[in-house]
């Protein structure tokens, strides 16, 4: 039997899809962010965390 | 080596790191004593087990039911510690070392329960049997397999490498951005890398695709931790001239960068054609677990234990010096007679004669090995060497190092 197009497999098949377009937009987001001119005063900061504590 | 040795490390710098750049103690007063004892008992019993007999009889982490079902509450309750110590922190940043520790910590919870679904034939009988069957079993134990060598053997000492080389070297990390950038992408990646152990096997043929892919893809950030765990020594660097534990961090560094060099070139179908189920894979996997987690966990320790004793350095840096050396020289004589060793295994697996038959029957194989085992006996012991001379001179340190003067609060200088 041809798989047939139904609501069930239509369903599955766009959760199982969307996680690529959804992963992608998410990895890009955070590239965004860690570029983001804005931040990186604080990034800077951070960079040198080990270096001050008590 | 990996789950003791390695395991323990990441304990006592976890519980370190994680204070230290939080601000705060640990949560829980037996909480954390409860991870450490509870962690070194799994390993007590997955160990003896092995030499009973006692196994789930597979390639990898096969500890029976009990072992695992122990294993899972013990590191339930070191995410926990992990967590609230994170939550109740003082400092409003959570440092990148902390990422990769908290990875780790829950990346293997899910690895070890996807890994383990068994079923005990009997209440007080130690056998089991796995719910996966066939090709799926075997998918799995790969994909725990591969994200073992990932998130515990990369992410967690990436962690140390974090936080330790910026420390010794008294330098900022190199690049913050960076750090993000290749941490996300590393979590994005490694996951699917698994089905590279099983090319030419029953798994389907896009599955292996699939898993070369995106062990290519891996290198990226992979590379990204080693260029910034190396830059990070800018305007640092003639300090490993003087400073051999500094030095040891470095070289780990190092070879993380050619091992994930060669990991995924391995992955590539035609390569692992010739490289899979010889000896280079052990001489891939030592490059590894000695070159990168044994120098950067060594480099931790010496760091670690003056610190914890309230030491005002090791006991001697020379010593430090002829580990450096000696454990060197036992990784390159290990890892290069692995490599030829290996490659002349495949190399004569393949060789047909002139009527199609196979040139060499195994035994041939073995004998033409034999030289390079004696070479690698003779790389492990030096490097096992090394290593009794560092328990030496931590154990000096604690015994008869000089103490740290604590000065009062009241007579320090004013910065």
């Amino acid at each position: 039997m041809k798989a047939i197009l139904t609501l069930d497999n239509l369903a599955s098949g766009l959760v199982t899809t969307i996680w690529t377009p959804v992963f992608v937009a998410i990895f890009l987001a955070i590239i965004a962010y860690a570029f983001w001119p804005r931040n990186k005063a604080g990034f800077d900061e951070a960079a040198s965390l080990p270096l001050r504590e008590e | 080596m990996i789950f003791a040795f390695g395991g323990n490390v990441l304990l006592a710098t976890s519980f370190y790191v994680v204070q230290k750049s939080c601000h705060v103690r640990l949560a829980g007063y037996l909480a954390p004593w409860f991870v450490v004892v509870g962690y070194n008992f799994f390993i007590l019993i997955a160990g003896t087990g092995y030499l009973l007999g006692v196994t789930q009889g597979k390639e990898y982490a096969e500890p029976e039911w009990y072992s695992d079902l122990w294993l899972t509450i013990v590191w339930v309750v070191y995410l926990l510690v992990f967590l609230v110590t994170i939550i109740k922190r003082k400092e409003p940043h959570i440092f990148v070392a902390n990422w990769f520790y908290l990875a780790m910590i829950v990346t293997i919870a899910v690895l070890h329960l996807g890994n383990n679904p068994s079923l005990p034939v009997s209440f007080f009988g130690s056998k089991s049997y796995i719910a996966w069957g066939g090709i799926q079993d075997a998918m799995f134990q790969w994909w725990y397999g591969h994200n073992a060598v990932g998130f515990f053997l990369t992410a967690g000492f990436l962690a140390i490498m974090y936080y330790f080389i910026p420390k010794r070297a008294e330098r900022p990390v190199y690049s913050y951005r960076l750090s993000i950038v290749h941490f996300w992408a590393l979590i994005f990646l490694y996951i699917w890398a698994g089905p590279h152990h099983l090319h030419y096997t029953a798994l389907p043929d896009w599955t292996q695709t699939l898993g070369m892919t995106f062990s290519i893809m891996l290198w990226m950030p992979s590379w990204g931790g080693m260029i910034n765990g190396l830059m990070t020594l800018s305007g640092a660097w003639d300090k490993l001239r003087t400073d051999p534990v500094l030095r040891m961090m470095v070289v780990s560094v190092a070879f993380y960068g050619m091992s994930t060099f060669e990991g995924p070139m391995m992955s590539i179908k035609v390569v692992n054609s010739l490289s899979h189920y010889t000896d280079w894979t052990i001489g891939h996997v030592h490059s590894g677990a000695l070159g990168w987690v044994g120098f950067v966990s060594f480099g931790a320790l010496y760091c670690l234990v003056p610190w914890a004793w309230n030491r005002k350095g090791l006991y001697s840096l020379k010593l430090v010096n002829w580990h450096f050396w000696i454990a060197t020289l036992g990784i390159v004589l290990y890892i290069s007679a692995m490599w030829v060793s290996g490659i002349l295994q495949g190399l004569m697996w393949r060789a047909y004669t002139s009527l199609g038959f196979l040139e060499y029957s195994f035994i041939e194989t073995v004998e033409a090995m034999h030289p390079f085992y004696i070479i690698r006996a003779a790389g492990g012991a030096l490097f096992l060497i090394g290593a009794l001379i560092m328990a030496y001179n931590l154990w000096m340190t604690v015994r008869v190092g000089e103490q740290e003067v604590q000065m009062p609060v009241a007579l320090q200088p004013a910065e």
